[in-house]
């Protein structure tokens, strides 16, 4: 199957394994009977089977990496609970707002149940008590196909008391969020959970697992982290590692949007695909649109630093992007061809993280509103060449020293490697200079060709004291 | 009436439940004052502040945080152009002329009949399909200057009323846990043990 499905909008299947989307291409793939009838918890069965820490091992050997943006393994992160400290808490992170990132989105509106079942899993694993589905607050579907799908799992004895009639009990619960970017950062996602304002949390603890929801041991995972976990149990670890990469086995989903003639969200093999694949793949985006030529990329989310064409022959693999000056975070590839204007392009992803700066470190809520306003200024035409020093000085102080970029054959560059220092908590004070600095490095001729050289008026030239 | 009627005080309690600290359900409630309401009031916040036991003042303090939460009253309908990069790329700035042109309102306004307000939104997470715009949190996607006319018109007319539910409402369905099937709130200090489950042996 090579095609679209016109309900499961913007997916493209390939004829590639696929893990979490294998029911994509039923349009009731939502359904609790669709989703018996492909094999539907099964995985579920497998795990109660087993001993609970056999099961953990099961995960802990597939090495699942995070796919919400750091890639830290699903089953090591379990295992950073402190022991004997009860009761443990599961908190499903849902809230998919990246720029350029969707597949949380689809696997919740597309596949449920997967997902439901994912947690039921890890619940059991870990020996995690209760479970809470935080699914961001705009998505309207997806909170009704989930609300569905657990009203469903319930009356048929997969969520709840004495699961598959074992002794293992646990509840899901759902909760939905109201619309803050910030809260997709896991301490402020427990925040919001607690009903306060979603602020992170100042580090250390830097896990949750030690300190999380309600001061108690708490996991958080990713959606399509969760998903994958199904598949596992009822195929097992080596089958999972069989594909992809020994350090990043399996698939993963990724969206690229943008200058392409055919832009989608596809499940692809981990760590082999390369961004020109993605990108010029016949199997995926088929190139730049128009017959246009590629000018730059965002490689990992709006919070990436860009590539350009330089980078194309680059494998989508954490260590690989990171040691070019980037990062691959939750999968999204936003493409701009020749005709971008560079700034105003950089200028939509600072106000963004400007705007959704949660004001609690200074460096994040005045440096991302000084970078927004000073960039305005400068694709305004309104900027001067002492603006673009202002930008890089602003940024210094969200992130001291060497900023990670691409390496760069035109401009004769070498790479930074990923990641940065930063003198916030989270990560949203240094997405909102990111844009800037891989813009100001990667294109600067397209800045200077914007800004005004400053005249400098002396004291003197004014009559002062004559 | 800002109050949550007494139909939805009862689903409140029930949301509440769920909760090992009844704070947690704020945001839930929130929605729910929001869905009857259209917007958030002082008098429902104070509402809220009773039934998960906090001050207003902190009802306030998390709801303030929040985009999706209106404290003054807004359209039936509110549309949402999405303007970060994947759809900036698409002509999103373009769809924004075109409905404020059409409505005659700048983003951030409300049209004179109350009936739809336009507002600037950040990534809502449709990037393949861009330029996107939500109404009610509904998705259009792939929207031309022209899908911006006919939705417009579509939404005066009242073609959209059975698909698009009025501001406020996000999921058509609730969670509903049976008495019978919950385990029940696992509360922070009540287990301060491993549940009976978690003993090394298989559950089934």
């Amino acid at each position: 199957m090579t095609g679209t499905y016109a309900h499961a909008t913007g997916f493209y299947a390939g004829d590639r394994p696929r893990i979490v989307t294998s029911r994509f291409e039923h349009a009731d793939s939502f359904t609790l009977e669709r989703y018996l009838a492909t094999g539907g918890y099964q995985g579920l069965r497998a795990a109660l089977s087993r001993p609970s820490n056999d099961v953990h091992d099961e995960v802990k050997k597939a090495t699942v990496l995070g796919r919400g943006g750091a890639g830290f393994p699903a089953g090591t992160k379990w295992g950073l609970t402190p022991d004997g400290v009860f009761p443990r808490y599961l908190v499903v992170n849902g809230d998919e707002s990246e720029p350029g990132t969707y597949k949380d989105r689809l696997l919740m509106e597309r596949d449920p149940h997967q997902l439901i079942e994912g947690c039921v899993i890890a619940c059991y694993a870990a020996g995690l008590s209760q479970c809470f589905l935080y699914i961001r607050g705009e998505m309207a579907q997806a909170q009704e196909r989930v609300a569905a799908a657990l009203n469903e799992a319930y009356a048929a004895g997969y969520v709840g008391k004495n699961i598959l009639g074992s002794k293992f009990s646990v509840d899901v619960v759902l909760h939905w969020g109201a619309g803050a970017y910030v809260v997709g950062e896991e301490t402020a996602l427990i925040e919001s959970l607690e009903g306060n304002r979603g602020m992170p949390r100042l580090k250390p603890p830097f896990f949750p697992a030690a300190i999380g929801l309600y001061g108690k041991p708490t996991i958080v995972n990713n959606v399509e982290t969760l998903a994958n976990l199904p598949w596992i149990l009822t195929n097992g670890a080596d089958a999972y590692t069989a594909i992809g990469t020994t350090t990043s086995p399996g698939t993963r989903m990724v969206a690229v949007s943008g200058h392409v003639k055919r832009p989608g969200v596809y499940e692809i093999i981990n760590g082999t695909t390369t961004f020109r694949d993605l990108i010029y793949g016949d199997d995926f985006c088929q190139g730049i649109r128009d017959g246009n030529e590629l000018k730059a990329f965002v490689p990992g989310g709006g919070s990436a630093p860009w590539f350009t064409p330089d980078q194309l022959d680059i494998p989508f693999e954490g260590p690989q992007a990171g040691a070019a000056g980037s990062m691959l975070g939750s999968g999204a590839i936003m493409v701009m061809d020749n005709t971008t204007d560079i700034p105003a392009a950089a200028l939509t992803l600072t106000r963004f993280y400007a705007h959704e700066s949660c004001g609690k470190c200074t460096p994040c809520r005045e440096g991302g509103t000084w970078l927004e306003r000073i960039l305005r200024r400068v694709v305004d035409g309104k900027g001067t060449d002492a603006d673009l020093q202002q930008l890089i000085e602003v940024g210094t102080s969200i992130c001291p020293g060497d900023f990670p970029h691409a390496s760069s054959t035109r401009l004769g560059l070498t790479a930074v490697p990923f990641p940065y220092k930063m003198t916030t908590i989270c990560f949203v004070g240094p997405s909102a200079y990111t844009p800037v600095h891989s813009a100001l490095t990667l294109f600067p001729e397209e800045f200077e060709a914007r800004v005004t050289k400053r005249t400098h008026i002396p004291v003197t030239a004014v009559g002062v004291g004559e | 009436m800002s109050r949550l009627s007494d139909a939805n005080v009862a689903i409140a309690k029930e949301i509440i439940s769920r909760y090992p600290r009844p704070k947690s359900a704020l945001i839930p409630l929130l929605h729910l004052s929001q869905e009857q309401n259209g917007y958030i009031t002082n008098e429902a916040m104070a509402h809220l502040a009773e039934l998960v036991d906090v001050t207003s003042a902190e009802v306030y303090g998390t709801a303030s945080f929040y985009e999706m939460f209106k404290f003054e009253p807004v359209g039936k309908y509110v549309i949402n152009i999405c303007g970060t990069l994947s759809c900036a790329l698409m002509g999103s700035e373009e769809l924004m002329h075109r409905a404020e042109h059409k409505l005659g309102i700048k983003a951030g306004g409300t049209t004179a009949d109350g009936l739809i307000t336009l507002e600037h939104a950040e990534c809502q997470a449709a990037c393949t399909e861009a330029p996107c715009l939500q109404v009610n949190y509904r998705y259009r996607f792939r929207v031309t200057p022209a899908d911006v006319d006919s939705l417009v018109d579509d939404l005066r007319a009242g073609k959209l009323s059975d698909e698009i539910p009025a501001h406020g409402t996000l999921a058509k369905v609730r969670q509903h846990i049976p008495a019978d099937r919950g385990v029940g709130v696992v509360a922070p200090e009540a287990a301060t043990t491993a549940p009976s489950w978690f003993d090394g042996k298989a559950a089934l």
